[in-house]
């Protein structure tokens, strides 16, 4: 037993201890003694507890039992801090429904939110534009700190602790599938070590622990990923007088995409990636002089040229002779006066897609299963649809008395 | 088995299976003897007569035969137990099936293997029980919908049944006469602890079980089954003794009809394999309609009778309007079905002359039990 939990453990490590991973870890006969859980998400980040939530939340699973694995400790907001956390996320509307069928959302309400009527996205070398807006101009989207969204959702899974259980500071070093039907006498269920060293099996394992995904990795599944050359910095920005603040801003500059998301009349988060030279510059640099870059980004034509401006120009004429369109005018995104300190961060961008989101006794979501540059906004909210397909689908299945872990169309 | 021999047997043989195959599935003997013994009143079958009305000289005859039996039997297949008198014990349960089972009885658990068609008929056969036992409840407990419901899965084979109900909250009793079934089924409950608490396994006929209680399931399920028994009249009889009053008996089955032949056994057992050779025997086979009756005289009042159809393309089951193939049928049992003893019997012999012989022998049946 012991021999096989080391193996195990090396499961884990590098890439190229994968293949052996799936060989060996294949006859555990497993401790008699574990629980076994309906469904165990590795991973408590605001995909993996809203999974979590979810499935806790779900009315066929009053009588599961749902365990959540999170390696960070507990983070307790006991009051909502008057500085803006510096990563916002954009919610749409369809994840906004999502949280607020599990009563998640009422608590953002409770706290802090931004939502936006109107969005526009330009070019940095031309007049090309797009205005995206709603009819009635309702809400498009909610600009919600990432600790908001943790903390609504710490709050739903007390709220049924009974079925659903927390572990933090619990970071599962190996996991071990079941072997094919053959080998009918060992357990057939998915087993997890954790770093403690304490065992548990489960019928479903859901892997929502980042791009790095170590079920990914264990699974065995392929991942297709590369870096960009790029990194974001992201701030909080304080506008030079209040306005109205409804609208998301984003340029496109040949460095890079920079974007402007309102929080508050006074407030807006910044996110702009560029390379990682500069990127280290903006962060690295003076207050006053970060400020005018930004501003500058936003509002200098300086990589117009002539050539570009009059083929756009002509473009549109010849288009509009064929089709009328609304021809919107361009907009200057509100001045920045300031950067709250302390808030300048970067953090590198790449790009990863998992070859299956699911197979027998594990499914991904999140970042596991597809990370993608923040220049849309859809990373969280394509997390939170994977959510809610699989929860739609193991919901039924659990009505019809399935085994939760073969559900796996 | 019954499959390779009907391959090997000639046209005349096949249209002999053809013409035997009728309402015969009262006692389980060997059918090829039954060529030997008719192949001379020659059963020209054509799609026009209706194949039971052959069969009631034939169920006569062949009753009378079968208890001289002995010189015409080449098969060397099970003997039905012609020296002791009939024991409830034994008369449903078909010893020749028990042994199609027997070699298959490890294999239930793999969902791709020869049972992958009665994995995948848990979809709507699951949905179907779940939803007419919540009808006839008046509120229950989220998450475990049949919680408090005592349930009976006769011939329940390796489990593949017996499980999804137990994790739907019922505490679920399984039997099947096939030890080996039995002991799959157990150990593939025993790794799940919740499972392990909710279902109890045992090798047995359903006749066992009514002798020793009476009224105590809320609900009888024999899924694919009332087409392997040997006495399909004493089995509902039992199926009705133990359930509880306004309890559900659902069952799914085979229809018999030329459909059902040509795509139940030739195409699925003989060509395409989704179904082992031997497996099915068409002459066992029932329709929805004689089933109703079977039902309806034992006091099970039939609520509804559904159409199924399998995909072997897809490998996925569909409701259909269409009872040819595959059918299911819920029937709840009525305040009155106590009432009925061997009286009915004798006055259902005057109104249905041609099942005249098979009443005599099950009041025979029902007189040595008492």
């Amino acid at each position: 037993m012991a021999a096989r939990l080391a193996l195990s453990r090396s499961c884990a490590l590098p890439a190229s201890a994968r293949k052996s991973s799936l060989v060996s870890c294949r006859r555990w006969s497993g401790n008699t003694a574990d629980t076994v859980y309906d469904v165990v998400v590795s991973g408590g980040g605001m995909v993996g507890a809203a999974m979590a939530c979810a499935l806790g939340h779900d009315i066929h699973f009053h009588d599961k039992k749902i365990l959540l694995l999170e390696a960070g400790p507990k983070k307790v907001l006991d009051k909502l801090p008057e500085t803006y956390s510096n990563r916002v996320s954009s919610i749409s509307p369809g994840s906004a429904t999502l949280l607020s069928s599990f009563g998640a959302w009422d608590h953002i309400c409770n706290m802090r939110y931004r939502a936006f009527r109107r969005m526009q996205v330009w070019d940095g070398c031309s007049e090309a534009l797009i205005m995206f807006d709603k009819v009635n101009l309702d809400d498009m989207g909610y600009i919600v700190e990432n600790d908001v969204v943790m903390h609504a959702l710490t709050k739903q899974l007390e709220a049924v602790s009974d079925r659903v259980k927390v572990l933090y500071r619990s970071k599962a070093v190996g996991y071990s599938w079941p072997g094919p039907f053959s080998m009918a006498d060992s357990s057939p269920w998915v087993h997890i070590t954790l770093g403690d060293g304490s065992t548990l099996q489960t019928t479903l394992l859901i892997g929502a622990d980042g791009h790095n995904s170590g079920v990914r990795q264990a699974a065995g599944i392929q991942n297709v990923s590369w870096n960009y050359d790029q990194s974001a910095v992201v701030a909080t920005l304080h506008l030079s007088e209040a306005t109205e603040n409804n609208v998301a801003w984003q340029r496109f500059l040949p460095s890079g995409p920079i974007a402007l998301l309102p929080l508050s009349d006074t407030l807006s988060s910044l996110v702009w990636s560029t390379s990682h030279d500069h990127a280290a510059q903006l962060v690295s640099m003076d207050e006053e002089e970060f400020v005018d870059a930004v501003n500058s980004a936003f509002w200098s034509d300086a990589h117009h040229t002539d050539f570009i401006s009059s083929a756009g120009t002509m473009l549109q004429y010849a288009v509009a002779l064929l089709k009328p369109t609304k021809v919107s005018a361009r907009q200057l995104p509100p001045s920045v006066a300031k950067v709250d300190a302390k808030s300048r961060v970067l953090f590198p961008l790449g790009l990863g897609h998992a070859a299956e989101y699911v197979r027998p006794r594990v499914a991904l979501i999140g970042d596991a299963a597809h990370r993608v540059h923040p220049l849309a906004g859809q990373g969280v909210n394509m997390g939170f649809g994977d959510i809610s397909s699989l929860l739609h689908h193991l919901s039924t299945a659990a009505f019809n008395g399935k085994d939760l872990g073969k559900d796996s169309e | 088995m019954w499959g390779s021999r009907r391959l090997s047997s000639s046209g005349g043989h096949f249209l002999g299976v053809v013409g035997s195959g009728c309402r015969v599935g009262r006692a389980e003997r060997p059918r090829l003897a039954s060529w030997a013994v008719y192949s001379d009143s020659q059963l020209i079958w054509t799609l026009q007569n209706k194949p039971w009305i052959f069969s009631e000289h034939r169920t006569v005859c062949f009753k009378s035969c079968r208890m001289t039996f002995s010189s015409l039997n080449r098969i060397k297949s099970y003997w039905p137990p012609l020296t002791r008198p009939y024991n409830a014990a034994h008369t449903t349960v078909d010893s020749s099936e028990v042994k199609t089972f027997l070699a298959l009885a490890h294999k239930w658990w793999d969902e791709e293997g020869v049972y992958a068609p009665l994995h995948s008929m848990n979809d709507l056969r699951v949905p179907f029980i779940r939803d007419n036992l919540l009808k006839t409840m008046a509120n229950h407990h989220p998450g475990k919908p049949l919680s408090g419901m005592k349930i009976l899965d006769v011939g329940c084979g390796g489990g593949l049944l017996t499980e999804p109900l137990g994790r739907l909250g019922a505490s679920v009793f399984g039997i099947d006469p096939v030890d080996e079934n039995i002991k799959t089924a157990q150990h593939h409950k025993a790794f799940d602890p919740v499972l392990d608490k909710r279902i109890e396994y045992k090798v047995c006929s359903l006749e066992e079980i009514a002798e020793e209680t009476e009224d105590t399931f809320d609900a009888v399920i024999a899924s694919e089954v009332v087409e392997h028994v040997a006495d399909l009249e004493t089995f509902i009889q039992c199926c009705c003794r133990v359930l509880k009053h306004g309890g559900s008996l659902f069952i799914t089955t085979i229809n018999k009809t030329q459909l059902s032949y040509v795509l139940g056994i030739v195409f699925s057992e003989q060509i395409a394999g989704i179904v082992p050779k031997g497996t099915h025997t068409w002459e066992k086979f029932i329709s929805p309609e004689k089933l109703e009756s079977i039902l309806e005289s034992n006091g099970l009042l039939v609520q509804t009778v559904a159409g199924m159809i399998y995909n072997p393309f897809s490998g996925h089951w569909h409701w259909s309007e269409n009872t040819s193939l595959n059918y299911a049928a819920h029937a709840v049992k009525s305040m009155a079905a106590d009432h009925l003893g061997p009286a009915d019997f004798v006055s259902k012999e005057e109104t249905e002359a041609p099942q005249a012989e098979a009443s005599t022998i099950s009041q025979v049946h029902e007189e040595l039990k008492e």
